[in-house]
């Protein structure tokens, strides 16, 4: 099936010619600053939660299951590949978390001026390496 | 979209009325909302989940099952699932809306993925269920 919205994209001019409309450009035309950059991880890492979203689910049917089927789930998470997964996930998840706070703090209508804007970028960048790092320090110390 | 493709219009139709019915639904404030709410409600649950993952790692499903047998646990745990679940369903919307070009591919994977997502959720609420009762 055509997509109309295509349909839309032509235009005749004022000598009645069709025309493509113009595009703005696209994104290797920018020089990548942070409120990009921040923009479009916050929508890959929240893709990408939804993926890990199958593991919370593995985990908890294996549990529901039986102490053999969840031993295999935590001997894959205890694994190298499964650990690599987990910090993912983790740094996927705090970043998807501050990010989120940030653009609930912009909703109720706060922190659109600089220096604020980009302020809070970095914060949100700070503050997830900080979390995923101090977290599993203090995991794989303690576990 | 037409790229730098020649220019053609291949539907029948008027420039007025291809842009009809391709507005605003009158139900963007709705979806904008159930984000932003679904999305204030996992900041502590997916905090508090965040911890427990951590206390639970390495653990046997005695540990878990333990862990779940109280009913805040429970209770927490069922929303953040619900929650989680909900969210994750309207974003992958959103994506699926701004990238995905044809009406049929469109619909196709927003009805997979709202199925999908339901399905999950299900999954893990009555996982929790039977471990926890």
């Amino acid at each position: 099936m055509r997509d109309v919205r295509d349909a839309l994209m032509v235009a005749r001019n004022t000598d009645g010619k069709l025309v493509n409309r113009p595009l703005s450009p696209h994104m290797q035309i920018y020089r990548w600053p942070l409120s990009m950059v921040l923009s479009i991880s916050h929508r890959i890492s929240g893709v990408a939660l939804s993926a890990g979203t199958v593991l919370l689910a593995w985990w908890l049917v294996a549990a529901a299951v039986s102490p053999a089927a969840f031993a295999t789930v935590q001997s894959f998470v205890a694994s190298p590949i499964g650990l690599v997964v987990l910090i993912g996930w983790s740094l996927a998840l705090y970043f998807h978390l501050f990010s989120g706070i940030r653009h609930l703090v912009w909703d109720a209508g706060f922190g659109f001026d600089q220096p604020w804007y980009n302020l809070s970028g970095w914060a949100v960048v700070v503050a997830t390496i900080a979390a995923t790092v101090v977290s599993w320090v203090v995991d794989l110390a303690i576990w | 979209m037409s790229g730098t493709k020649k220019p053609h219009i291949d539907i029948m139709r008027s420039p007025l009325g291809r842009a009809r019915g391709l507005g605003a639904a009158r139900a963007g404030a709705r979806y904008w909302w159930a984000q932003r709410m679904s999305a204030a409600a996992l900041v502590p649950l997916s905090l508090w989940f965040i911890a427990s993952v951590f206390h639970l790692q390495g653990a046997t499903r005695d540990q878990v099952a333990a862990w779940l047998s109280n009913p805040l646990t429970i209770i927490l745990m069922i929303s953040f699932i619900i929650g989680t679940f909900y969210h994750m369903q309207l974003g992958l919307q959103i994506v699926a809306e701004d990238y995905v070009k044809g009406e049929g591919r469109r619909m196709l994977l927003l009805v997979i993925t709202k199925t999908t997502s339901v399905l999950l959720a299900l999954v893990c609420v009555v996982s929790v269920l039977k471990l926890g009762l």
